[in-house]
């Protein structure tokens, strides 16, 4: 009877912390399953090594300037400007990535989605698209233009730097 | 037994049940289906076409899986509403408010996860759409884009993850809370009922044996819905393009027509707001719904009362007038110079429009409450007028969009 007073706190301590470290427990392994989950359907990072999206365009005197040329299979369009400047535009519109026609009358690539439209530059002209198409590097090697689509460039607008000169 | 003024048609209109039937047409066909299709991007278009083009009843099939899920999208928004007007958010029965929400967005899950499934231009470019409006959520925009894509774009990873959410995972969730739902409308004691129904010794009103009263009642709105279904199978077929082409997106591209709202949107607002902002608040007034009337209990009325329904008409109507002049307002704004240059695009085109939308929408429940409605009928009318200006944005992108989205008549 004496005893009953020095014994009964400790049973419920006991309890309590073999309680908490079940929780404890329960909420890691929760934690552990779902990471699996997340891991297993994470998209994998494009394992493709480098090189493996360079397209080869054609000669430098194949496009004549102020010119676009689609590319469909590399989803790009390859531009030569006024001044004769290379420029690789992503064909994916910047606002929902519905994939931009060139319309020669118009001078301008107007998306079919939600009318947005950018000019030869990749500029917006109008919105709602809010950034300019993207880019991909050129390089040009032995008068041979060449496109690297496996490296996305984003930019917000076009700039003078972004051009590839022979 | 079940109260004898519970089973007049006008109470429910059987939406609910048509809901239900919709379900099982939608799990007979869809298990049909699954015996001849193959859900890869190579093999996906072929089998759809021969099933189409060879299988006995193959065509049919599909046109009535196809008709019966827009069927369901469309009924299900309906039973929506008339519970709401009929106060079905409001205490006892708010917690079922919600369940019937989760259902909501599992029906939508369900029929845009089926969209991508043929392949063909159609489905192809509807999803690059609807999903590329994740991108514009914030800081994890671009990480949820790639959740949902399984990739930069739409591929095989794509296909895949629909195919699972839309043949298991979504289904059983379906089913599970269809279960619930209904557990908890029998709880409750059934379908609002006229407050003048019984005297008060029994307010529910004489009782009625459940068969074959109810029973009767069902089966035959159950059969006119199976009619109605077959009926459209058999004249109208359901779409199918030329196989997906990446390279191409159709003039004009559009999402599936319960997200043609939020498309019609995104060629007015900054996409930061068309896809992420409006449709989230909008979800948040579904869900506060229940809280914002106050803690009263329903009239048993369609819409509370007599002058609660001249206000919502009203809000509907004015909403109708507000939406199509600032849609047609908009169309020669939106190519011209921007007023204020000055100002960042979020905020000339995202903040400050829907900061005129939400203060509206408050405006027409003050006059609301001033022309003498209930704090219920007040928020009733400004609930409405969203509704309804997101009824005319849908018909305006279903119909008067064309070539290059701009308006046309249909």
């Amino acid at each position: 009877m004496s005893r009953a007073p020095s014994i009964e706190p400790a049973v419920p301590a006991r309890r309590d912390f073999l309680g908490r470290v079940g929780k404890g427990l329960g909420i890691l392994a929760a934690v552990q399953i779902l990471a699996v989950v997340v891991a297993y359907l994470a998209p994998s990072r494009g394992g493709a090594g480098r090189g493996a999206g360079l397209v080869v365009a054609g000669p430098v005197g194949e496009f004549t300037p102020a010119s676009v040329r689609p590319f469909p299979a590399g989803k790009f369009y390859l531009v030569r400007l006024a001044d004769g400047g290379f420029l690789a535009l992503s064909s994916r519109c910047t606002h929902l990535g519905c994939t931009v026609p060139w319309s020669q009358k118009e001078q301008t690539f107007p998306c079919p989605c939600h009318a947005s439209t950018f000019d030869q530059r990749g500029d917006v002209l109008a919105p709602p698209a809010t950034r300019a198409l993207d880019l991909f590097p050129v390089v040009i090697e032995g008068g041979i233009v060449k496109v690297d689509t496996s490296r996305r460039i984003e930019r917000a607008r076009f700039e003078p730097a972004q051009v590839t000169y022979l | 037994m079940v109260p004898a003024a519970a089973l007049p048609l006008q109470r429910t209109f059987g939406l609910g049940g048509a809901a239900a039937v919709l379900f099982l047409v939608l799990a007979v066909t869809g298990a049909l289906l699954l015996v001849t299709y193959e859900p890869s991007p190579e093999r996906a278009y072929g089998t759809v076409a021969r099933l189409v083009d060879e299988v006995p009843f193959g065509a049919f099939v599909r046109n009535v899986h196809h008709w019966a899920a827009n069927g369901l999208v469309l009924v299900t928004i309906l039973h929506l509403l008339r519970v709401f007007y009929r106060g079905g958010h409001l205490p006892p029965r708010k917690g079922n408010w919600f369940v019937g929400l989760a259902l909501l967005l599992l029906v939508v899950g369900c029929a845009f996860t089926g969209y991508l499934l043929p392949w063909d231009q159609l489905a192809y470019w509807a999803v690059t759409i609807s999903t590329g409006m994740l991108e514009y959520v914030p800081v994890v925009g671009s990480m949820l884009l790639r959740a949902a894509r399984g990739g930069a774009d739409i591929g095989p990873a794509t296909l895949a993850r629909f195919f699972v959410l839309h043949v298991a995972i979504l289904p059983i969730a379906l089913l599970l809370l269809l279960a619930f739902h209904f557990w908890l409308v029998r709880k409750v004691g059934g379908v609002i009922l006229p407050a003048d129904a019984g005297d008060p010794a029994a307010p529910r009103g004489p009782l009625v044996p459940t068969s074959p009263h109810l029973t009767q009642r069902e089966g035959a709105a159950a059969l006119v819905v199976f009619a109605s279904v077959m009926l459209l199978a058999a004249v109208w077929n359901a779409p199918l393009l030329a196989q997906a082409n990446p390279g191409m997106s159709p003039n004009p591209a559009k999402a599936p027509w319960y997200f043609m709202g939020v498309q019609e949107l995104l060629v007015h607002l900054h996409p930061a707001f068309g896809a992420v902002a409006v449709p989230l608040l909008a979800l948040a007034l579904l869900v506060a719904l229940p809280a914002l009337g106050g803690g009263e209990r329903p009239s048993g009325r369609w819409f509370g009362s007599p002058r609660g329904a001249r206000l919502a008409l009203a809000a509907a109507a004015l909403a109708a007038v507000v939406t199509v002049a600032a849609v047609v307002a908009n169309e020669p704004l939106r190519r011209a110079r921007p007023w204020f240059p000055g100002l960042p695009p979020a905020v000339r085109g995202g903040a400050i429009p829907l900061a005129s939308a939400v203060l509206l929408v408050a405006l027409v429940a003050w006059v609301s409450r001033r022309r003498g409605g209930s704090r219920l009928e007040a928020v009733q009318a400004g609930f409405t007028f969203v509704a309804a200006s997101f009824v005319v944005l849908t018909v305006i992108g279903v119909f008067f969009r064309g070539q290059g989205m701009a308006l046309v008549m249909p």
